[in-house]
């Protein structure tokens, strides 16, 4: 059978990094081929060549077995070659069917569009109503969307970039099985990740990016996590141990009946959010991203001053009233999810970074920065957690994901926080940094701080967590027990159908976007 | 075919040195095929332009005459527009403090005091001060835009000033012009020289950049105002204050506007007059940014500015240019400095996409 796709020696380097490297990996038709890697590894540029949104330096691309003499984003349409990126390029204010329309050739006839719509979301199972407005969907149903957008083009190739990052577990297998449906009807799939446990049922056969390069391929549902992750990483993954643990008598953060007003239509309200964390506890907090993770972080962290003290207790003392700095005074830790532009400034470098939250070491004198107290602290943290910086004079943007969140959290942690927080953990950071990440965080716990994580990563929250709450809609489900509960149950409780108040709150959410 | 604009990761420190020669040379090379299509020759008016101004001490007392308070107002802004707090409205800073240290060094009783001169600058800095408390107070709580209120109290600013030198302090024995009488002669910053027009004031100046620099670079307020300026997210992470940022912003900004209006009521000119400033409050705002928000960088850039009007008046003079033919040059050159700044920061690259 000729290759749907065949890649031969594909290269392209920017300055200072091979992104690629002699890559070649061959899609056959109806096949859902798997590019594995970690964050950095060259999937997402390879992506791209494959895709005409850059060129490549080196090597060729076969379609159907003819040689693509020249590449771009007009000529992958017209082969069929359609994407779905992982961040959405929808407009908010806009229906789905006009969205939709802004992407399709030809004349726009709105009226027939939306019936295309309906039948092709019909007959792949992503049910979708073309006439609501983007801003009231989920991001699940915004991802079905740009699905839909490709499949309306009938596409040959469908490439999925880290696809099931905002899926709940349930909505995971409704997209498999459609992903499942087009690949029987001959369309091949590529499909970009680094859960290896979802390429494993997925996938026909997985090509594993290293550095750039090809470090093999494997019949997934054959080969083992262990040997797909080993390729991956290069070598074996530290293993995660999680100690038992003894509780602090009283709580050292506690959030009492926290509500809070959203300030933009498209964000969420907190209601009547109750958490207590203890020391020598993780707890996580679950949920589908956009249900108010983001207000409760900032609540939290001081970012954003609730309406009452006791809204936020910290160690017994009400804080709701104090901003970021304050909080961190008294103890309060907080590793926020966007690492650039947030928990660090991008341009400065790590010891001016350093400076941001750890100031308050004894870093300031007479209102004076000293600058050399910050480069000696900066240095610490990237020897004792291991941060790969060519020294405290690196620009923040100029380090990866995983290694800057190393800093961060390093940084932090050298403050001595009681409670700490922290938002998306692991987020674009490689499997070796986040197993580092994680057991650092099991760490901190078991020395009798509390910390609070925040993540959508269900998986990582069942490794590392005590308790486990959900939050959809902006209301926070009762904990429950790690030991006790299962994916499912809080895979329910993230869809807002498990309990019993986050079922009508769902509602009313909606019901306000629909007025 | 499309462009966008994209920050580069990390600009090259050469290329961050070499800009401003690059831009001058672009400058040179466009200016004089511009002036020999106009018949004039261009090495002689390039050398009336920047050479000659320099060579007599005149020239040069003047220069740094002018320099002066555009220095000292960019060092000023340097501190809000670093935090992204926009003061535009320097100029009317300026004239609310020229008209402070005026009103006290004519009415004050302590006349014949040496404390005159200094009781003067002290009116003239709280007076700039408190016009650039008034867009800080509304901004930080009520949230209005410093950019349109700085500005429009501006214009409020230079009616006052019109009122006051048509109306009630305008001179008796003036010859109706409207204009204050003289300032007494204590109430006036002594000159190095009396053939030339330059001043002791030029000290407060050097201070003040010393001062900014200090400041900006060294000093943790400093510090957190530029993360707030750079990366708000960050400042709320970090807790920083916003609103700090705001009052300090506009607080330096104007006080030292209203210091540049105090050394130009009581330097050069010796009286108020409608014509008290030519524009300095908003050439500062070049100059801040030539000298790319920093305190040496802005020293360059007023003095570059100065040379420009100095250049501006030489070849009108002497050559005969017409004024907007000077206009023209001055802002080829600014064109080029800007732009070749922006690329070391930034890069334009074609995007490939193709739409249909």
């Amino acid at each position: 059978m000729t290759p749907r796709l065949d890649l031969r020696g594909i290269r392209k380097s920017y300055p200072g990094v091979l992104a690629n490297d002699d890559i070649s990996l061959s899609v056959l038709p109806g096949e859902i081929h798997a590019v594995l890697g970690e964050n950095g590894a060259g999937k997402s540029t390879l992506m791209k060549i494959i895709y005409g949104a850059i060129p490549a330096d080196a090597g060729q691309i076969y379609c159907d077995g003819k040689l693509l003499p020249e590449h771009g984003p007009a000529i992958s349409r017209e082969l069929g070659i359609e994407m779905v990126y992982q961040h959405f390029a929808l407009f908010d204010s806009i229906t789905v069917v006009e969205n939709i329309a802004l992407s399709m050739p030809g004349r726009m006839d709105l009226k027939r569009l939306a019936v295309r719509i309906r039948e092709i979301s019909e007959r792949y199972g992503l049910p979708i109503d073309p006439d609501r407005l983007v801003l009231s969907l989920s991001v699940g149903e915004r991802q079905r969307v740009e699905i839909v957008r490709c499949l309306l083009r009938h596409p040959r190739l469908l490439i999925l970039d880290e696809p099931t990052s905002v899926l709940t577990p349930q909505a995971v297998q409704k997209l498999f099985e459609t992903l499942r449906q087009l690949s029987e009807e001959g369309c091949s799939i590529l499909y970009i990740s680094h859960k290896l446990d979802e390429v494993r049922e997925l996938c026909h056969s997985a090509t594993v990016l290293r550095g750039g390069k090809v470090t093999g391929t494997a019949n997934p549902s054959e080969a083992s996590s262990a040997e797909l992750a080993r390729l991956m990483v290069g070598d074996d993954l530290p293993e995660i141990t999680v100690q038992p643990t003894e509780l602090s008598h009283g709580p050292l953060l506690a959030v009492n009946n926290l509500n809070v007003r959203s300030e933009t239509a498209t964000g969420t309200s907190l209601k009547a959010v109750n958490l207590e964390v203890y020391g020598g506890e993780i707890v996580g907090i679950a949920g589908v991203s956009g249900n108010g993770q983001r207000e409760l972080a900032a609540a939290i962290s001081g970012e954003k001053i609730a309406s009452a003290p006791e809204d936020v207790v910290l160690d017994g003392r009400p804080v709701g009233h104090f901003d970021a700095g304050r909080r961190r005074d008294l103890g309060l830790g907080f590793v926020p999810e966007e690492r650039l532009g947030r928990g660090a400034v991008p341009s400065y470098d790590l010891s001016e970074n350093a400076l941001l939250t750890a100031h308050r070491l004894g870093m300031v004198r007479h209102g004076m920065a000293m600058r050399s107290k910050a480069r000696d602290f900066a240095s610490g943290v990237i020897e004792k957690f291991n941060v790969k910086a060519s020294g405290p004079d690196a620009k923040a943007h100029g380090l990866s994901g995983g290694n800057l969140q190393k800093f961060i959290m390093g940084r932090e942690i050298e403050l001595s926080p009681r409670v700490l927080l922290v938002a998306q953990p692991t987020w674009g950071v490689d499997v070796g940094a986040a197993a580092y990440v994680r057991q650092t965080l099991i760490d901190l716990s078991r020395s009798g701080r509390a910390v609070i994580v925040i993540s959508e990563e269900l998986e990582e929250l069942f490794e590392i967590c005590d308790r486990l709450c959900v939050i959809c809609n902006g209301e926070l489900s009762s904990p429950l027990s790690r030991a006790q509960t299962s994916a499912e149950a809080v895979g329910l409780l993230m869809t807002g159908t498990g309990g019993k108040a986050a079922g009508r709150g769902a509602q009313t959410e909606r019901d306000r976007h629909v007025v | 075919m499309l462009f966008k604009i994209e920050a580069r990761a990390e600009p090259s420190r050469e290329m961050a040195i070499a800009a401003p020669l690059i831009a001058t040379g672009l400058t040179v090379v466009l200016s004089s095929l511009f002036f020999l299509s106009l018949g004039y020759n261009p090495a002689m008016t390039l050398y009336t332009f920047f050479i000659e101004p320099l060579t007599t001490m005149n020239g040069i007392s003047e220069w740094l005459l002018k320099a002066s308070p555009l220095i000292l107002i960019a060092c000023g802004l340097s501190v809000g527009f670093r935090a992204n707090v926009w003061n535009i409205g320097a100029e009317g800073q300026l004239i609310m403090g020229a008209i402070a240290a005026t009103g006290v060094g004519l009415f004050a009783p302590w006349q014949e005091s040496p404390l005159l001169l200094p009781s003067m600058v002290v009116a003239g800095v709280l007076a700039g001060g408190a016009w650039a408390a008034i867009p800080a107070f509304l901004k930080d709580r009520m949230n209005t835009n410093e950019i349109l209120v700085t500005l429009m109290l501006t214009y409020v600013a230079a009616l006052i000033l019109s009122y006051l030198v048509h109306g009630p302090w305008r001179d008796p024995d003036g010859f109706n012009f409207p204009q204050t009488a003289l300032l007494p002669y204590n109430g006036m910053f002594e000159v190095f020289d009396y053939s030339y027009r330059l001043n002791t004031s030029i000290f407060f100046t050097i201070a003040v950049v010393v001062i900014t620099w200090l400041f900006t670079e060294r000093s943790f307020m400093g510090y957190k105002m530029s993360v707030g300026g750079v990366a708000p997210a960050a400042a709320r992470f970090a807790g920083f204050n916003a609103s700090t940022s705001v009052w300090i912003g506009l607080l330096a900004s104007g006080a030292a506007a209203g210091l540049a209006g105090v050394m130009e009521a009581t330097g050069p000119l010796g009286q108020l007059s409608p014509q008290i400033s030519p524009g300095y409050g908003f050439a500062a705002i070049i100059v801040a940014f030539i000298g790319r928000l920093h305190a040496f960088g802005i020293v360059l850039g007023g003095l570059l500015l100065s040379l420009l009007y100095l250049g501006g008046e030489a070849v009108q003079m002497s050559l005969g240019l017409p004024s907007s033919i000077a206009l023209i040059f001055q802002g080829l050159l600014l064109f080029f400095l800007l732009a070749s700044n922006f690329l070391v920061n930034f890069r334009i690259r074609r995007t490939d996409v193709r739409t249909r």
